[in-house]
């Protein structure tokens, strides 16, 4: 097959056929008269077509050594946190050895004369994280299932209910809480929460009783899992809302305009298209919330009593509860070498369930959003 | 012919002037909270708690009701739906204000000029407020926060500029650990870096200890506003740079960089914001401390968290009147450093 070169004039309109050479879209004649343009003919297979040249690169030296760092800088994050791994896991690991797995389901926690039995102790020691790791998970759960509604409802104010001139100033507020100290929250939890959370939750017990959350045991209101979760549920609303608020608003213009032209309401059009489409965004936010509010300490330490020595399974009235956090900033300070490793045991805890929580959450926002584009 | 010269007004259908349903609303959502803290006065329930427990029913079956039989029908599901919208707002900025408010009002009645500039190492429990101060802590804070900032800004802005300009393979694994680390609990970086550098003896319980362990928490914040911004810097700058030859380090430097100067900055200040009040891992880290020492490497060092914490611990009466003063400090301080992020971030996006 012969391919011509010269031939047709550069000027013409032509397509790119994609097999590496360039097809005329005005029909002009193969072969035109030699005496308007020099031609020339090349022979060459149909079967080889042309390779691309190879264009090596030699990056300069400052730019290999600009990418490196670069690159160390990016891998900077998964160094720290294999790091936080790594550190935790060897410091606990005298702790993990001792008990093994029942580390995570014993139900005391008692320093003793900070020996172990094996030692020679007379009053040996004991530790069972189980009370810390689900009382943190209780009262993550009662925080998130205040701040869930709440957050939902707000984000879809400013949204969906609030002139637009409202809506920014209002956006930047809920920043601003987001960013409150924890120890802002442990002061008011203490000083300006529980006084008026005790009466709400004398409230739920006598008049509700009979569900099985709000029955107790003693009836000591304060400083209860139930009390925990409201201040987690103040901090963890505006981070909710953040992220289920920029959902909402990416909402396509024509699925909403669409519904409006069918006759949507307001709650119709909430409730068919607008939330349909965030749940993803709710879901993660929620998480997001979750591994928060998992991880928080200094707020839960002012208005939690620590239980160590049982379970408190669902008395979220009960002024009985257990934190890991909290549990690790109350006995940091008198712990004794073996007490100190299994404190190290409780932040590993800690930290691959937030770990897992946040991974969850990355995941769920990102899919949902992938589903949009 | 004037007829043909005057230009008639725009119609503007969708803003139909309708006062009797102003009016209508009006008494929904003003009458109805009146209307219910009445019944709260005359009735035994009292209290915050009891208004909003008779205002909310009340109001969905006022504004339920209107909705049917007044002007302008609605649906009883739209206008619940409206009436809880609206009242998460309400609660929420109770929550807030409540929140807010005693910080304030503490803050205030108990400020003195002398709590900014003294140390607490001759403040005994429960000592009057004129003496002694958090003048310690508030230096402690400077110095942890400062070195933190310097370590985690130039790392953080580094990852983001992995991100956005080498754009290689490790790209979203990047970015998938550095999501991962905003999720660390504060706690467990202190427990992290108090195993890693003040067990093994490469410091004391210090500032600098606490800086780090600080700047673990701030790397991610910093990290993801700094990739943001760096996505607006336009691509036609970077490729202009490189057409007229320059290599990949010097178009960063020399272009990138400049670029979003105010972004990285507002990005840095955000990342201050985060960990400024940050208490759990300064208290296995920093320590905690009642006098002034400026030095990061050796002993310990206060902070305002720390050093709230520490007066609520005390409890007295006076203990704690310092605490909200130091709540208020801190307070003021997130609120100027966040709104001044916020400013330039919006005029960067103006510019």
């Amino acid at each position: 097959m012969a391919v011509t070169f010269g031939w047709p004039p550069s000027r013409l309109p032509s397509v790119h056929s994609g097999f590496g050479w360039t097809k005329p879209l005005l029909r002009i004649p193969d072969t035109p008269s030699a005496h308007h343009f020099p031609v020339t003919t090349i022979e060459s297979p149909a079967t080889q077509a042309p390779t691309p040249r190879n264009i090596p690169v030699v990056r300069r030296v400052s730019d290999r050594v600009f990418r490196g760092i670069l690159i160390a800088g990016g891998l900077a994050a998964f160094i720290i946190l294999s790091g936080i791994f790594g550190y935790l896991a060897k410091s606990a690991t005298p702790v993990l050895k001792a008990f093994g797995f029942e580390f995570f389901t014993g139900s005391v926690w008692y320093s003793g004369d900070g020996l172990l039995a094996s030692e020679g102790s007379v009053d040996p020691a004991q530790f069972g994280l189980l009370p810390m790791l689900w009382g943190s998970l209780l009262i993550a759960f009662v925080a998130v299932a205040i701040a869930l509604p709440l957050a939902v409802g707000v984000a879809l104010a400013v949204t969906y209910m609030i002139p637009k001139k409202l809506a920014l100033p209002l956006t930047i507020f809920i920043d601003l809480v987001a960013a409150i100290p924890s120890i802002v929250f442990g002061l008011w939890g203490f000083y300006v929460l529980m006084p008026h959370g005790a009466l709400w939750a004398q409230w739920l017990n006598t008049n509700l009783s009979w569900v099985p959350f709000f029955q107790v045991e003693f009836p000591a209101f304060e400083q209860s899992p139930f009390m925990a979760g409201i201040v987690l549920a103040i901090m963890i609303t505006p981070i909710i809302a953040a992220v289920a608020r920029e959902i909402f608003a990416a909402v396509p213009r024509d699925l909403i305009t669409g519904a409006q032209a069918l006759g949507a309401s307001r709650w119709t059009l909430i409730r068919d298209v607008v939330l349909p489409f965030g749940r993803g965004g709710i879901i993660g936010g929620a998480m997001l919330g979750l591994g928060r509010a998992l991880g928080e300490t200094i707020a839960v330490f002012f208005v939690l009593q620590l239980f160590t020595e049982g379970t408190n399974w669902f008395h979220i009235l009960e002024s009985s509860g257990g934190s890991v956090a909290s549990l690790i900033v109350s006995r940091f300070g008198e712990a004794q070498p073996l007490e100190l490793s299994a404190l190290f045991g409780a932040g590993l805890a800690l930290f691959l369930i937030t770990l897992l929580a946040n991974a969850g959450a990355t995941a769920i926002v990102a899919a949902s959003t992938r589903k949009r584009k | 012919m004037s007829d043909l010269l005057t230009i008639p007004a725009p119609h503007e259908p969708w803003k139909v002037s309708d006062p009797l349903f102003t009016a209508q609303q009006l008494i929904t959502h003003l009458g109805t909270p009146l209307l219910a803290a009445l019944i709260t006065v005359l009735s035994p329930v009292s209290g915050y708690s009891g208004f909003f427990v008779v205002w909310l029913p009340l109001h969905v079956i006022t504004a339920g009701l209107l909705g049917k039989y007044g002007h302008r029908k609605k649906d009883f599901a739209n206008t619940t739906l409206e009436v809880l919208m609206g009242a998460a707002l309400v609660v929420f900025g109770t929550f807030v204000a409540s929140v807010m408010w005693p910080v304030v009002s503490n803050g205030i009645a108990g400020f003195h000029f002398s709590l900014l500039t003294q140390d607490a190492s001759a403040t005994e429990v429960d000592a009057p407020l004129n003496v002694g101060g958090m003048g310690h802590a508030i230096l402690g804070s400077l110095i942890i926060v400062g070195a933190a900032t310097a370590i985690s800004v130039p790392i953080g802005v580094l990852a983001a500029l992995y991100v956005t300009e080498v754009r290689g393979k490790l790209t979203p694994f990047v970015r998938f650990f550095v999501q991962a680390m905003s999720g660390v609990p504060s706690i467990v970086a202190g427990l992290f870096v108090y195993a890693a550098l003040v067990v093994s003896g490469l410091l004391q319980f210090s500032g600098l200890a606490g800086a780090i362990a600080l700047s673990i928490l701030m790397l991610p914040t910093v990290a993801r506003t700094a990739e943001e911004i760096l996505r607006l810097v336009p691509d036609d700058l970077r490729t202009a740079a490189l057409a007229l030859g320059g290599t990949q380090w010097r178009v960063v430097r020399m272009v990138v960089l400049p670029a979003a100067r105010s972004g990285l900055i507002t990005a840095a200040i955000l990342g201050i914001a985060r960990v400024a009040g940050e208490t759990a891992p300064l208290l296995l880290t920093a320590f905690g401390n009642t006098a002034f020492n400026a030095n990061p490497v050796s002993d310990s060092m206060s902070a305002l968290p720390l050093y709230v914490f520490s007066q609520m611990l005390l409890g007295g009466e006076n203990d704690v009147a310092r605490a909200w003063v130091a709540c208020l400090v801190l307070l003021v301080i997130v609120g100027v450093l966040f709104t001044t992020a916020r400013v330039v971030a919006s005029k960067m996006k103006k510019a």
